[in-house]
């Protein structure tokens, strides 16, 4: 009782003090999104040819690449949903700093390298590369929808949660309102900017981020005389759980079964970042196979140290705001330290709150334009140009396709992001990740480098690894059965106890994969594998 | 055909020469390719099964040895986040340890084999 009456009593506290300040956050956002608009529009101008449109013209540096990776990859789970996660629950918060950084050297030493030399525009090029085209061409573009959307999602909650914090608003209608003001944004950026747009979006937004981090860190560092352990301490007392706030298990180690989760969020967290489809056709915006690896050493650098900076975002939420004051599940927690360095109901406050407030927007825009991107270009290249038209579709009308299919993305964003809007964005976006590890990961190693490696077997994998993971999510406590954090309340019809399904659905991904090459009647394509194969090591015949 | 509409300007995607699938195979099948292959399988699948198990016994100790990863190191700094810094540390460094295998042994390696291809295409 009293822990609710504290966090709804600090919302409406920031909400107050932060009302006659509006139109500054609003004049921040406006510039943001003005911006961004324009860069759009001028990378629309030189949007003709579907390389344009879906890979940026290839003409991207290593080191552009690499910060539009990041910018890309450091989404709300990031920014947001771990700085929460971490202030309410300490050390159990930094596993996803971990994991999402870790999770880059599958990307680099399997994927980036032959995966840029054997694809052209989407995974799906890869995946039914040697395979029979439609139905593996339609599996990979259903998964790479079914994963966007999952990752929307999460984005749609943090930026409810934002405009909760910032406006005030906590009325139903002004989060539904701000949800489809992201979602007509993200149609605008796509279907005017492509690759090309986004790919600048990312760029500034990764700069902004980093940028606002750096400047909270040394805010917070400052406040404790640069002396972590001081900081670590302090967090510990606040949250009246002691050293155990700076142990492993305060949010996981409750039960066996909670430990389960706990390791199946570890193993989708390493395992999903390379088969996320967002991430994977960004390593086409680069010339050869050798800048696609520099750009994901450039990102591992960049985001290894934003993830780094978690620990005082973090930390040091819990040590000056206190976790009582940061309202489940936490997305507030980095916009209100913002608004405590720079003064609580100041005017410095207030100018920290909109900044920080400003650069979380454009993270979620920024990641949203690049998701939608992934799906809507799949959506055209694999399933109308290849599976539809079997290839017949000229370059126009499959860039028509890809523009129409971003208006209906966008429009099931909004419409699912609003069931979306109360919970956790760090967790929603570790379901994505599960998805991503279970149907798409199993199935691009496969594809590289198992020459026995059938349709049936890429099929296999991919359902198999898709269906698994949603219905055990569908039917876990993420979606009923938990009062306080399902995303439908008042109903329980959840069978599987762990949040996150990768723990079964990964191995099974891997298994069914397997298993369905050996019991394929289909002999593999040799030829194919070889061209496959060659090309991916060598670059030879390279888009 | 004077009316047709002049190409787009944006950048054209490259049309690579394209080796036949014979060719391919014959390629796969060299001494040339198995060893750029075994150079890149033999560094990058042991290295990727060791990290990912450095990083599984981290989830792991979290979980089951809650004791040891409580442990203080100095004042606050317990094992758990010594631990979790390393993880960053061996991060950087197989990055770092991978692109330098890359540039100096395969690139060389999978450029020859591009260039020859590209010659007798």
């Amino acid at each position: 009782m009293s822990a609710a009456y504290h966090s709804h009593t600090a919302v409406t506290l920031a909400a107050e003090s932060t009302s006659e300040h509006r139109p500054l956050i609003i004049t921040l956002f406006a510039v943001f999104v003005a911006a961004t608009l324009g860069i759009t529009v001028w990378a629309g101008r030189q949007t003709r040819s579907a390389s344009d449109f879906y890979a940026g013209g290839r003409q991207f540096t290593a080191f552009q690449n690499g910060l539009a990776v990041s910018g890309d990859y450091m989404s709300a789970a990031s920014f947001l949903g771990i700085a929460g996660a971490i202030a309410l629950f300490g050390y159990d918060g930094f596993l996803y700093s971990i994991g999402f950084l870790v999770a880059w050297l599958v990307a680099l030493l399997l994927v980036a390298e032959p995966l840029r030399n054997s694809g052209r525009y989407t995974m799906g090029d890869v995946l039914a590369y040697r395979m029979r085209q439609r139905p593996v061409r339609t599996a990979a573009g259903v998964s790479t929808i079914i994963v966007s959307i999952f990752y929307l999602l999460a984005q749609m909650a943090g930026a409810g949660a934002l405009v909760t914090l910032l406006l005030g608003i906590t009325s139903d209608a002004g989060k539904i309102l701000i949800v489809a003001l992201v979602g007509v944004l993200m149609i605008v950026y796509v279907t005017i900017g492509g690759m090309k747009g986004t790919t600048w979006v990312q760029m500034v937004k990764a700069v902004l981020l980093i940028a606002g981090a750096l400047l909270m860190t040394l805010m917070v560092l400052w406040k404790f005389d640069f002396n972590v352990s001081d900081l670590l301490g302090t967090a510990a007392e606040k949250s009246g759980h002691g050293s155990a706030f700076l142990e492993p298990g305060l949010k996981y180690g409750a039960t066996g079964t909670s430990k389960l989760d706990f390791l199946s969020l570890g193993l989708a967290l390493v395992l999903g970042t390379a088969g996320l489809p967002h991430i994977l056709i960004r390593f086409y915006t680069v010339p050869t196979a050798k800048a696609a690896r520099k750009s994901v050493n450039w990102a591992i650098g960049i985001i290894g140290a934003f993830y780094l900076m978690t620990i005082a975002l973090g930390f040091g939420a819990a040590a000056l705001i206190g976790p009582e004051n940061i309202k489940a599940p936490g997305n507030t927690a980095a916009p209100q330290l913002a608004e405590y360095l720079g003064g609580t109901g100041t005017t410095g406050g207030a100018v920290m709150l909109a900044v920080i407030s400003a650069v979380a927007f454009a993270t979620i825009l920024a990641v949203v334009a690049g998701l939608t991107l992934a799906s809507s270009s799949s959506f055209a290249h694999d399933i109308y140009a290849n599976v539809i038209r079997k290839g017949q579709a000229t370059e126009k009308e499959e860039m028509k396709a890809a523009r129409w299919s971003t208006v209906f993305i966008g429009a099931a964003a909004i419409v699912l992001g609003v069931f979306a809007r109360d919970m956790n964005v760090a967790g929603l976006v570790a379901l994505a990740f599960a998805v991503a590890a279970s149907a798409n990961l199993p199935t691009i190693l496969y594809s590289l480098f198992w020459k026995r490696f059938t349709t049936q077997g890429a099929l296999w994998s991919i359902y198999g690894g898709l269906a698994s993971s949603v219905i055990l999510v569908l039917f876990s406590p993420v979606v009923s059965g938990n009062e306080k954090t399902s995303m439908f309340k008042g109903v329980d019809f959840s069978w599987f106890p762990l949040e996150n399904p990768g723990l079964i659905s990964i191995p099974l991904g891997f298994l069914l994969g397997w298993i369905g090459s050996l019991l394929s009647k289909e002999e593999p394509d040799k030829g194919k594998y070889a061209e496959l194969e060659v090309k991916s090591l060598t670059g030879i015949g390279a888009h | 055909m004077a009316t047709e509409e002049p190409p787009p300007e944006g950048s054209k995607d490259i049309h690579p020469a394209q080796p036949t699938t014979e060719a391919f195979l014959a390629e796969q099948n060299s001494a040339e390719f198995g060893e750029l292959r075994r150079s890149y399988r033999s560094f990058a699948f042991p290295l990727t099964v060791a990290f990912v198990l450095w990083y599984l016994l981290y989830v792991l100790l979290s979980n089951y040895a809650g004791g040891f990863m409580g442990t203080k190191v100095f004042s606050n700094i317990n094992v758990a986040f010594v631990f979790g810094l390393a993880q960053f540390l061996t991060t950087f460094l197989i990055a770092w340890f991978y692109s330098r295998h890359a540039n100096a042994q395969l690139d060389p390696k999978a450029e020859a084999i591009k260039d020859r291809m590209e010659a007798d295409a």
